[in-house]
């Protein structure tokens, strides 16, 4: 299951990776605009494919938590686990 | 908001203003226009003999009527701040007519979405014959407190 949603994230982020950063550079700990070099107008496609990807809503507390692409499961999986 | 209220935060001055007025602003969209005067600086040099508006300089007439005005006024019950901090993260135009020195030109944006403080809208431009000179989708990110 955990499995299946890193890799489906994995998916939703590459398309906004710059071209000098590679899908096979990300790791768990991958800050998001720091070391992948994500803007942060792409940061909010993320979201908004996240938030498409698993029918969910994400909040602008959301988007502050959602540093590294581990928060940004852990973010997913607490909303798909409460849904409002 | 009024317009006068919206013009006033607008970041930009003296050569680099390209707003004369909103003509018509809601949740959704907005229109403005701007004259581009035949002694902006520019014409000297685009091009060498015959002075035409730099497409980039059309682009961002579109941003700050499409993009900055609107986007003022959609924060406009934020934390405020004198001026509006933005900073334009996309841009994908197609242009089809000239503007040549001393026209008139309206802007018309509509809304696509404003999530998480990053505005994406649809924007056309327009000559005083109402002929398309070009459209695109822009995007900018703002911020309620100044850049920094």
């Amino acid at each position: 299951m955990a499995e299946a949603y890193y890799s489906q994230l994995l998916d939703i982020i590459k398309p906004y990776l710059p071209e000098d950063v590679s899908v096979t550079d990300i790791t768990p700990d991958s800050h998001l605009l720091e070391e992948l070099n994500i803007n942060s107008a792409h940061l909010v496609d993320i979201m908004l494919d996240v938030e498409d990807a698993y029918d969910i809503i994400l909040e602008n507390e959301d988007m502050e938590k959602m540093e590294t692409v581990s928060d940004a499961l852990e973010i997913i999986r607490s909303k798909l686990n409460n849904p409002s | 908001m009024d317009t006068m209220n919206i013009l006033s935060r607008l970041p930009y001055s003296k050569p680099f203003l390209f707003v004369d007025a909103i003509t018509h602003i809601d949740e959704n969209e907005v229109v403005g226009t701007y004259t581009f005067s035949e002694d902006l600086d520019f014409y000297r040099g685009h091009f060498k003999s015959t002075p035409v508006t730099p497409g980039v300089i059309l682009t961002e007439c579109c941003a700050q009527i499409g993009l900055v005005c609107l986007g003022i006024y959609l924060t406009q019950h934020e934390e405020v701040s004198e001026e509006a901090g933005v900073a334009m993260s996309s841009a994908q135009m197609e242009f089809y007519k000239p503007v040549f020195p001393g026209e008139k030109v309206t802007v018309k944006s509509e809304k696509l979405y404003f999530r998480f403080n990053k505005l994406k809208c649809k924007v056309a431009l327009y000559n005083e014959k109402k002929e398309l000179v070009c459209k695109g989708e822009l995007s900018g990110m703002f911020s309620s407190k100044s850049y920094g």
